[in-house]
């Protein structure tokens, strides 16, 4: 998993890259001051940061072995992340709306498409989340569970550091 | 001997209680609200070192903790820093080819 990780940070590291290049480059459409609303994604990055609370206290749990509390904190974790996934999708809208499409300009690419990127690998995180409560219950996993809790812990945490670099160097600091 | 079993249930077996978590959740909390502070408030020169190292902070607080770096075998902070590293290496250096640090 950590090996994985790594390589993440590496796709991860070029589209932010590529995003820091771009992100000027406005010929068409809204500039970034212009549609960044960050009172909203500041409420969506404390959601996401709270998730990663929940996750480690799934991963306590399931080290003490008490299933319905791993249960109850691994639905909250994916409750919070749709939570997430839900504002990216409302932001998504509004900035089209507002202009800026996929093709409108160097910015809006390289922004929809690390976000994006980033969106599907929550997605997938919850769909990870929820499938794990649906082993869990079933009693199909056999060896270590508490292993297996804190595998799809770590992708989930990763997401979370991603997200930070993101709201930090997209977000917070203007171009 | 329950207090033993208890201290035990209650510990995380990294090393860090439920309620430690929750005070570096809290901690993490209060450096996005710094964070978010910087964009209403001006910091003059300050503002970009003070952001990029909230952002560094919150990072390796969440892989330290949350992620149990700290606690874990060395082989894993090797494996993971060094992806950090090399892809911090190559896009720094792809950003300098295309002049991105001059003004």
């Amino acid at each position: 998993m950590w090996l994985f990780l790594g390589s993440e940070c590496l796709l991860f590291g070029g589209l932010i890259s590529t995003y820091m290049l771009y992100r000027g480059r406005v010929v068409n459409g809204p500039h970034p001051s212009q549609i960044y609303d960050i009172p909203f994604t500041s409420v969506s990055s404390f959601v996401l940061l709270m998730s990663s609370l929940t996750m480690v206290l799934a991963v306590s749990s399931a080290q003490r072995k008490d299933d319905a509390k791993t249960n109850l904190w691994l639905l909250i974790t994916a409750l919070l992340g749709a939570t997430f996934i839900g504002g990216q999708v409302y932001e998504f809208t509004t900035f089209y709306r507002e202009g800026l499409g996929f093709t409108t300009s160097l910015f809006g690419s390289s922004f929809y498409a690390l976000t994006g990127f980033h969106g599907v690998h929550v997605s997938l995180g919850i769909i990870m989340l929820l499938s794990l409560m649906g082993i869990i219950k079933k009693g199909k996993i056999t060896g270590n569970k508490a292993e297996v809790v804190e595998l799809i812990g770590l992708y989930w945490h990763f997401v979370d550091i991603v997200w930070i670099i993101i709201f930090t160097l997209v977000y917070l600091i203007p171009s | 001997m329950t207090t033993v079993t208890e201290t035990h249930a209650d510990t995380h077996e990294h090393g860090m209680s439920d309620a430690g978590y929750i005070k570096i959740a809290l901690i993490l909390a209060a450096i996005t609200g710094l964070e978010v502070s910087t964009y209403y408030v001006n910091f003059g020169p300050l503002f970009m070192p003070a952001l990029l190292t909230m952002m560094v902070v919150k990072f390796v607080m969440v892989v330290s903790y949350f992620m149990h770096l700290k606690f874990d075998s060395k082989i894993f902070s090797f494996l993971f820093y060094v992806g950090l590293g090399l892809a911090l290496f190559v896009y720094i250096t792809f950003l300098a080819t295309f002049k991105f640090f001059i003004a």
